[in-house]
């Protein structure tokens, strides 16, 4: 539980704070011991926690699916490779779905954005509390541990898939290709003065609709689960407010995570299925 | 909430990530998966050609089974036939042979009823003589009526 002496509100903002790590307004370099501090460090800092626990999470799926594929036999499949290897095929269902092309890169970015993203959002599960006041007794003070409720991190394979539909828009179609499909569509006339015209319009529209893939993406990620987190932090506040309402909001949790199980697998399932379609768009002329 | 380095390491360590799994995990499981789906089409393969031979064994099974259900018949019929001629046969030479047996037994029996009848005219002979000889003792000799006394005999 939080300490008697917050609010609820240093509470809620404890709680949204990451450990960031970044050069102080007075050059040293070091840990930010409050929001304000971290704001301050500017671009150049690293939210620890962040970092800690995805790469943390990505090394365990990393360990499991290669332990799974380096015993992987054609033999009867064992417990950890059966399920590997149902992962595997739905993930390799859903890229047939819906990819079209051949590239062989598509369905292993698949599988580890829906697995990666899918450990990331079930640390959301853990009870807000637990793993932050582990850390306090170490010694850390802040530690937010669902990385995906951090918008770098959403942002960060957003643009990972971003770069991959400009590499293959590009590879795929040619710089003047990609470039007539940002400025030729949708308005063109037969009239090449009026098609002139129309290439700063249209270039508007389709600049947008691109941007709007790697935006979306990472917000809908970020925002689900932020929002998510903060009902989780919300309900654990009620913890402290008596018996009756404390027990309350223990069926709030529970129930809250029942659903958010729901939420957080379709969001990794949302995520992959996107990046999987834009891959597919970044193949095909339209 | 801050955007910062973050986003960097982030997309740093998917890259890593997405290539690790594309060289260490998706490759040998995809592998291992169309091996298995190949043994397992194989293993139908053969299961369904095996029972197709099993199909065609059976039926030519069943064809031996007749043909040697007919050949035994055949034999059978065969070797009944030949044992009716046998036993004609048999019969054929026992009633030949009964037949020999009683012409030769009768013949013998000719023969000797020929002999007894010879003897006993011999001895009828014989006995007349003596008895004439006895009646006449004197007058007759049987010396001098020897060639009478045979006479007599073979008409007897």
């Amino acid at each position: 539980m939080a300490g008697d002496a917050l609010t609820s509100g240093e509470y809620i903002k404890h709680h949204l704070t990451n450990l960031t790590f970044g050069q102080h307004p007075d050059g040293s370099w070091g840990i930010a011991h409050s929001a304000a501090e971290a704001k301050e460090m500017g671009f150049w800092a690293i939210h620890v926690d962040t970092m800690f626990w995805s790469i943390g999470l990505g090394v365990l799926f990393l360990y499991f699916f290669s332990k799974a594929a380096k015993t992987a036999t054609q033999g009867v499949p064992g417990g950890l490779q059966n399920f590997v290897e149902w992962i595997v095929e739905f993930i390799d269902t859903s890229v047939r779905g819906s990819f079209s092309a051949r590239n062989s890169l598509v369905a292993p970015l698949a599988l580890t954005i829906f697995v990666w993203i899918f450990l990331q959002n079930l640390m959301d599960l853990v009870p807000v509390d637990v793993i932050p006041e582990l850390a306090k007794l170490l010694g850390i003070h802040y530690m937010k541990v669902v990385p995906s409720t951090d918008p770098n991190a959403t942002f960060g394979m957003a643009i990972g898939v971003f770069l991959l539909v400009l590499f293959y828009s590009i590879k795929i179609k040619g710089v003047g290709g990609f470039a007539g499909e940002l400025t030729l569509q949708p308005f063109s006339s037969n009239n090449p003065i009026v098609n002139l015209l129309f290439i700063p319009i249209n270039f508007i529209l389709e600049f947008v609709s691109l941007i709007a893939k790697p935006i979306s993406l990472a917000l809908r990620l970020f925002g689900n689960m932020y929002a998510g987190e903060m009902i989780f932090i919300l309900i654990a506040i009620m913890y402290n407010a008596g018996l009756i309402l404390g027990l309350f909001g223990g069926v709030l949790q529970l129930g809250w995570a029942i659903f958010h199980i729901l939420i957080i697998t379709l969001q990794a399932f949302i995520f992959m299925t996107l990046t999987i379609v834009y891959l597919d768009m970044a193949h095909h002329e339209h | 909430m801050n955007i910062n380095l973050t986003i960097i390491g982030q997309l740093l360590s998917f890259a890593v990530f997405v290539w690790f799994t594309m060289k260490y995990v998706w490759t040998p499981i995809m592998g291992a998966l169309e091996t298995r789906k190949k043994e397992i089409a194989d293993g139908l393969a053969a299961a369904e050609r095996g029972q197709h031979e099993q199909e065609l064994a059976k039926e030519r099974a069943k064809d031996v089974l007749h043909e040697a259900k007919a050949q035994a018949a055949e034999i059978v019929a065969q070797a009944q036939k030949r044992a009716a001629e046998i036993v004609d046969e048999s019969k054929d030479t026992a009633r030949v042979e009964g037949d020999r047996i009683l012409t030769a037994a009768q013949s013998e029996i000719e023969q000797e009823a020929n002999r007894a009848r010879e003897q006993l005219r011999e001895k009828v002979g014989m006995l007349a003589v003596a008895g004439a000889e006895k009646i006449l003792k004197k007058e007759i000799s049987a010396d001098a009526h020897q060639d009478i006394v045979t006479a007599l005999a073979k008409e007897i």
